[in-house]
């Protein structure tokens, strides 16, 4: 967690160190859009349950490395703040083989927009707003109870 | 403060009520999550709403996402707030 900026490159090569003797590393990075819904957005607020947030995204990557063999996670996600294509989130693993890496990757995100405490709030040219959640979202984690 | 549970709130949740957090005093009627809900929601004005409407409040002991039926007991962190939105 954190209100600065990340640099996908730092991260890269830090998971890649870390990682050791890995065939694959998968990177995500989600963006604050310019519009939502048909509301152009100035700026966004993300706000977190401190303490919470950090436990919910472990346990994320505990689950993901039971599931798949996986080198190494890296999750960070940006609060506070943030303007229309901003970073806000990025989630890299690596894998000795590509699959392991882009399941893993997609399984974490779609955990971390239903199980990870954090809310967005949206201002708007016609005014503020919190976000609500998609139910699609909520079906992308469902598929993984399978 | 031996009996008490924290009580915090946040997002949408924490603007309507206009409280960030609070201290409960716990008691024999006052010993699941259920229960804090429904002894928030006879307060009156935002607090009726909030507790007593059909908004989807999700809730955690503990830091940990948690049951309405999950018993409290003296000292724990509990948590109210709307579904999440990360990502």
């Amino acid at each position: 967690m954190q209100t600065e900026d990340f640099s996908i490159d730092e991260i890269h090569s830090e998971l890649r160190q870390r990682a050791g003797d890995c065939g694959a590393i998968v990177s995500f990075v989600g963006l604050v859009r310019e519009f939502d819904e048909d509301a152009s957005i100035q700026s966004m607020t993300l706000e977190h349950y401190p303490g919470m947030t950090e436990k919910a995204l472990a346990d994320i990557a505990d689950k993901a490395s039971q599931r798949w063999s996986l080198g190494g996670i890296s999750i960070i996600h940006r609060v506070g703040t943030l303007a229309a294509g901003d970073q806000i989130v990025v989630v890299a693993t690596a894998s000795a083989h590509r699959r392991d890496a882009f399941e893993a990757a997609e399984f974490i995100m779609d955990y971390l927009k239903t199980d990870a405490p954090f809310w967005k709030k949206e201002r708007t040219s016609q005014g503020e707003r919190w976000v609500e959640q998609r139910h699609s979202d909520l079906s992308s984690t469902e598929r993984w109870h399978k | 403060m031996s009996d008490q549970v924290s009580v915090l709130y946040f997002a949408s949740l924490r603007e309507q009520l206009g409280c960030d957090r609070e201290d409960l005093q716990l008691t024999d009627e006052l010993s699941t999550l259920e229960d804090v809900q429904r002894h928030l929601a006879e307060r009156q004005g935002s607090w009726q709403v909030v507790f007593g409407g059909s908004a989807n409040i999700l809730s955690a002991v503990n830091q940990q996402m948690a049951r309405a039926d999950t018993a409290i007991k003296a000292g724990d962190e509990v948590a109210f707030f709307p579904p999440v939105t990360g990502g």
